[in-house]
Order: C-alpha cells, then structure tokens, then sequence
C-alpha cells in the first residue's frame, strides 16, 4: 500500500449554485437526465406496441396524464436548452473552408437553426398528414 | 547517461463512447424537441389529428427493416449521449467512489435499453 497521502480539495457539493455560467452548465448536462426519462418512455411505448393493439393504446393513453404532460413540458425546454448550446457550440467542431476563408461562425450557427426549422418542420408534417 | 524509456501509451475507450456521444447529441439537438413535441404534447392533448400515429401504420413501419432502424436509432442512440454526460456529471459532482463502477452502469445502461429496443423490434420483424 501506498503510503503517499494526496491532498485533495474540498469541494462543496453546490459549487455549481454560485455562478450563473455554472449553473448554465449544470442545466445542459441536467437535461440529460429528463432526455434519459424520455427515451425510456419511447422505449416503453416499443415494449407495448408489439403487445398489440390493446396495449399500445394503453400507452398512448397513459401519455394524457398530466404528471406525463408535465413531464414532457420540462423535457421539451430542456431538450431546446440543450438544442441551443449545441448549435452555439457548432462552429467549434464544424471547421469549414471556402475559397481560403474560414466560414463565419454565425453562419454556421444559423445553418444549423435553418436545418433545424426544416426538420421540425418536416416531423410535423409526416405526422399530420 | 539515464535511460530513455519508451512511454507506453495505453489505449483508451474513450473514443468509442465520445463518437455515440457526439452522433446522439447531434440527433438529440436536432430531433428530440419535436419528437417530443409530437408524442409527448400535441397527440396526448389533442391538438393535433393522431393521424399516423395510431397502431396500425406504427406497427406496420416498425415492421419493415428501415422503420426498426429508424425506431431503434432514434430511441437508444440519445441514450449514448445522456448517459455519458450523466457518468461525466456525477464526477462534477463529486461523487468520487467507484468511478469504474459508475462508468459500466452508465455505459451498461445506454446499452441494456438498447438491446432491449433492438430485442422487440427483431421480435415483432
């Protein structure tokens, strides 16, 4: 056994609480867990729907209650949180050149915004109509 | 004169995961909220029509081998990206045992419900 004794700063469990940048950060990695409860719900309304018609609407129903409606509120503003740090963190990943110029980083950013309406967009509408 | 060892490099998972994480964070930013959005808010409430989304044409999508990849990536891949940045946040917050132990629960979990996802799609196929 090693007798070496390292020190290791205290660290308060709220460290997150003292700083808006922090707190910032807190809530995007916090929208995770929310993303979790909703993946396990589609996971779920897997596991009901190949028990056949009965079950799955009984899934679909159970989406009504208003603790699930919550539910969903919280996640859905989570998810946009998470949605927007993302894209603002585009430009970091994304390196495109064109014509010996780096492409602006707002560029990028509102491409992503741009895709990101299509693909709302085009989801709604392949459930409508 | 001291001998000049080699530095043996270690090779690291990271990678593996850090790809599910970057690949499911892509899809949850751009899908998740209007995944969301439509099973979660508008077809509960009513607001819009169930339209599609009733048994019959979901069960017949789930059963063509392009609509079980399509479920099953959009169902287990943000799995990949939540729960490696919950294992990261649990270090954030100070949680200092078993970090191994937290790292096969973490990954363990994202791959549990996808086998689990993968398991009833290839049963109903």
């Amino acid at each position: 056994m090693s007798k070496r004794k390292p020190y290791t700063r205290e660290l308060p469990s709220d460290w997150w609480m003292k700083q808006l940048f922090y707190t910032k950060y807190m809530i995007r990695e916090g929208s995770s867990v929310f993303i979790t409860l909703y993946s396990l719900i589609l996971a779920w309304g897997v596991l009901r729907l190949s028990q056949g018609e009965v079950a799955f609407n009984a899934w679909m129903h159970s989406l009504q209650s208003p603790p699930a409606i919550i539910l969903h509120l919280i996640a859905l503003v989570l998810a946009l949180y998470h949605t927007i740090t993302w894209f603002s963190l585009a430009p970091k990943a994304v390196d495109l050149w064109f014509k010996g110029k780096r492409l602006d980083d707002k560029v990028i950013v509102s491409g992503h915004y741009a895709a990101f309406i299509v693909v709302t967009v085009f989801c709604i509408l392949i459930i409508t109509l | 004169m001291p001998e000049v060892k080699e530095k043996k490099y270690i090779r690291s998972h990271e990678p593996f995961f850090w790809g599910l994480f970057g690949a499911g964070g892509m899809l949850t930013a751009f899908l998740t909220p209007v995944m969301i959005l439509i099973t979660g808010l508008l077809i509960p409430l009513g607001i819009i029509d169930k339209g599609n989304f009733n048994y019959q044409a979901i069960h017949g999508f789930a059963t063509t081998w392009v609509g079980a990849a399509i479920i099953l990536v959009l169902v287990a891949l943000p799995l990949w990206h939540t729960l490696h940045r919950i294992f990261h946040a649990l270090h954030d917050l100070g949680i200092k045992r078993g970090r191994d132990w937290q790292m096969v629960l973490s990954y363990g979990f994202a791959f549990a419900v996808s086998v689990f996802t993968f398991t009833l799609l290839l049963q109903m196929y």
